[in-house]
């Protein structure tokens, strides 16, 4: 190496390198978000297993309970499951943090520019931080409660919590929260890091587009009609509110719930 | 001419300011003008200056898109004014400065000086790799179809279009903005720049770089010269996330 090139090192090291957390937390907000998106898919699943039989739904709660398994309940284990997604959730949250107008003066900046642009992803940018907002107090208060009444969970408990206690009206502001939140999480996601791209851009994000309103449409009508399930037996079991539910067949068998 | 009884008359409303002249608070002053066949705003705006207020400030050089000088925002959003026709416009058209940056006066804003700032702080120029650059010598041939895609990204004019639709811009002073990330991924592509992803990442690898940008997508969307900006941030986020 000449003399020029090691002066040029030198001086270089003297700077300090910049930081790679930028990055790293980058990466980290849009894989939390990702891990949640995929997460309520599931949990959409899990749900309105209700609105197939109440056997399946508790079919699915006991499985998560390792009934199946262990040949008895451990609800321990949903409350482990939760405490992982409460785990990634306020990860995703503090991230996200970082992106909300930081004072009066931007939040008004940014809507004024709303207004005038009438530019669709950037509304969109403003209902996610909205929906996002909510859902720190609307996701963490059906966390919470998740977390410290695992075993709470089936075709009764649920639709009695559900209709008894009141948390339709949660259940309700979440569900449009998280759909709304997820999906245009998920739209933003892919057009952020390029993914589908593929040889036209623009065409590829029309397609993202209609996609991702046409989950969040079905996602919300699938969510409507398992939360009516729900309210519905809640109605007519309400006079043997707290009884648990168990299938004919367990109880041929003699097991319990 | 066919037809001037349905020629349009349009009311522009103009935000004016002077910075100049503080005392006079910013306002709305609306002109009428009967709409000339194949108008543009830059004919528009000339017009109002010669026979209605001789004091209306605004840029412009080219009058073809090429300058980058005459960015104003119209009816809401940003876009060249001498590109633009009153045709496709509603009768009331009203125009303001590029709200990111240096107000100069009326529809004047001082974007050299942003794009200035700008560029020497993403170090926008070749880096060759000889300490001095002989210059008698031919340069290096460079492959047509690599020539081409930088050239497709050297089209930038640099009007702030982008910047000034860009929400993120609007809420953090100090983003580069995709006419920024641009920039940086036209230097990545030439061969003559010495540097590597190491070194854009230090340019360009934090929060008022690509790391930044929320991908509100609005730059790309109303880019008057139709940059790839979406492909160009989405590629450079992937590169330098990967440092
Ligand atoms: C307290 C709750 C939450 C808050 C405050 C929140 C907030 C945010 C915000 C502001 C963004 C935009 C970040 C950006 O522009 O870079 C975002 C992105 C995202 N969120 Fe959430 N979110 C929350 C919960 C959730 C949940 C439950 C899901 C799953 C359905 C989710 C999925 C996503 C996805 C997929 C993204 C895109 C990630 C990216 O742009 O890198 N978020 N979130
Ligand atoms: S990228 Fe497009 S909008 Fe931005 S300055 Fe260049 S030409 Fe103007
Ligand atoms: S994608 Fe959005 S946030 Fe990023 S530079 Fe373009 S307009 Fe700004
Ligand atoms: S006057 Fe040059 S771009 Fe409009």
């Amino acid at each position: 190496m000449n003399s020029t090139h090691a002066g040029m090192l030198a001086a270089d090291a003297i700077r300090p390198r910049a930081s790679r957390w930028p990055a790293r937390l980058d990466v980290a907000q849009s894989v939390s978000g990702l891990l949640l998106a995929l997460f309520m898919w599931g949990h959409m699943v899990f749900v309105a297993s209700i609105l197939v039989s109440k056997d399946a739904m508790w079919t699915i709660t006991k499985l998560f309970e390792g009934y199946f398994v262990f040949g008895e309940s451990y609800p321990g284990i949903v409350s482990v499951i939760v405490a992982l997604v409460f785990g990634l959730f306020i990860l995703h949250a503090g991230l996200a943090l970082r992106k909300f107008p930081a004072n009066y003066r931007q939040y008004s900046l940014f809507g004024r520019h709303m207004r005038g642009m009438r530019h669709e992803d950037t509304t969109l940018w403003y209902w996610q931080v909205l929906t996002g907002f909510a859902l720190f107090f609307l996701a963490s208060a059906h966390l919470w409660w998740m977390l410290t009444h695992p075993g709470m969970i089936g075709p009764y408990a649920s639709a009695d919590r559900v209709w008894g206690d009141h948390f339709w009206i949660l259940y309700l502001l979440l569900l449009f929260a998280v759909e709304l939140h997820g999906g245009i999480g998920l739209y933003r996601l892919a057009v952020k890091w390029g993914v589908f791209e593929g040889k036209d851009p623009a065409a590829s994000r029309r397609r993202l587009r209609a996609a991702k309103w046409t989950i969040t449409v079905f996602l919300i009508a699938l969510g409507l009609a398992t939360l009516a399930a729900y309210v519905k037996i809640g109605i007519e079991h309400a006079p043997q509110r707290g009884e648990r539910y168990t299938p004919a067949w367990v109880q041929h068998e003699g097991g319990e719930s | 001419m066919n037809a001037p009884a349905t020629a349009r008359r349009l009311r522009v409303h103009v935000l004016r300011y002077n910075p100049a002249e503080p005392e006079v608070l910013p306002r709305t002053q609306t002109y009428e003008v009967d709409e000339a066949e194949g108008m543009t705003l830059f004919i528009l705006l000339s017009e109002l200056r010669e026979k209605h207020d001789p004091s209306l400030q605004f840029d412009f050089v080219c009058r073809a898109g090429v300058c980058g000088s005459c960015g104003m925002v119209i009816n809401g959003r940003p876009g060249l004014a001498c590109r633009t026709l009153t045709a496709e416009l509603p009768a009331d058209i009203t125009l303001a400065p590029l709200p990111t940056f240096e107000l100069i006066g009326d529809l004047s804003v001082n974007t050299g000086k942003w794009m200035r700032e700008m560029t020497e702080r993403l170090e926008a120029w070749v880096h060759t790799k000889e300490q001095e650059v002989d210059l008698r010598r031919h340069e290096e041939r460079m492959d047509p179809d690599l020539a081409d895609e930088v050239y497709e990204l050297d089209r930038c004019i640099e009007c702030g279009c982008c910047v000034a639709a860009c929400g993120t811009a609007h809420m953090r002073r100090d983003f580069v903005g995709a006419v920024g990330i641009n920039k940086v991924g036209r230097f990545r592509l030439d061969p003559r720049d010495a540097r590597g992803d190491e070194d854009f990442y230090e340019l360009l690898g934090n929060d008022d770089g690509v790391f930044g940008c929320m991908s509100l997508l609005a730059c790309n969307d109303l880019c008057p010269k139709e940059l790839p900006l979406q492909s160009q941030i989405a590629f450079l986020r992937r590169r330098l996330a990967r440092i």
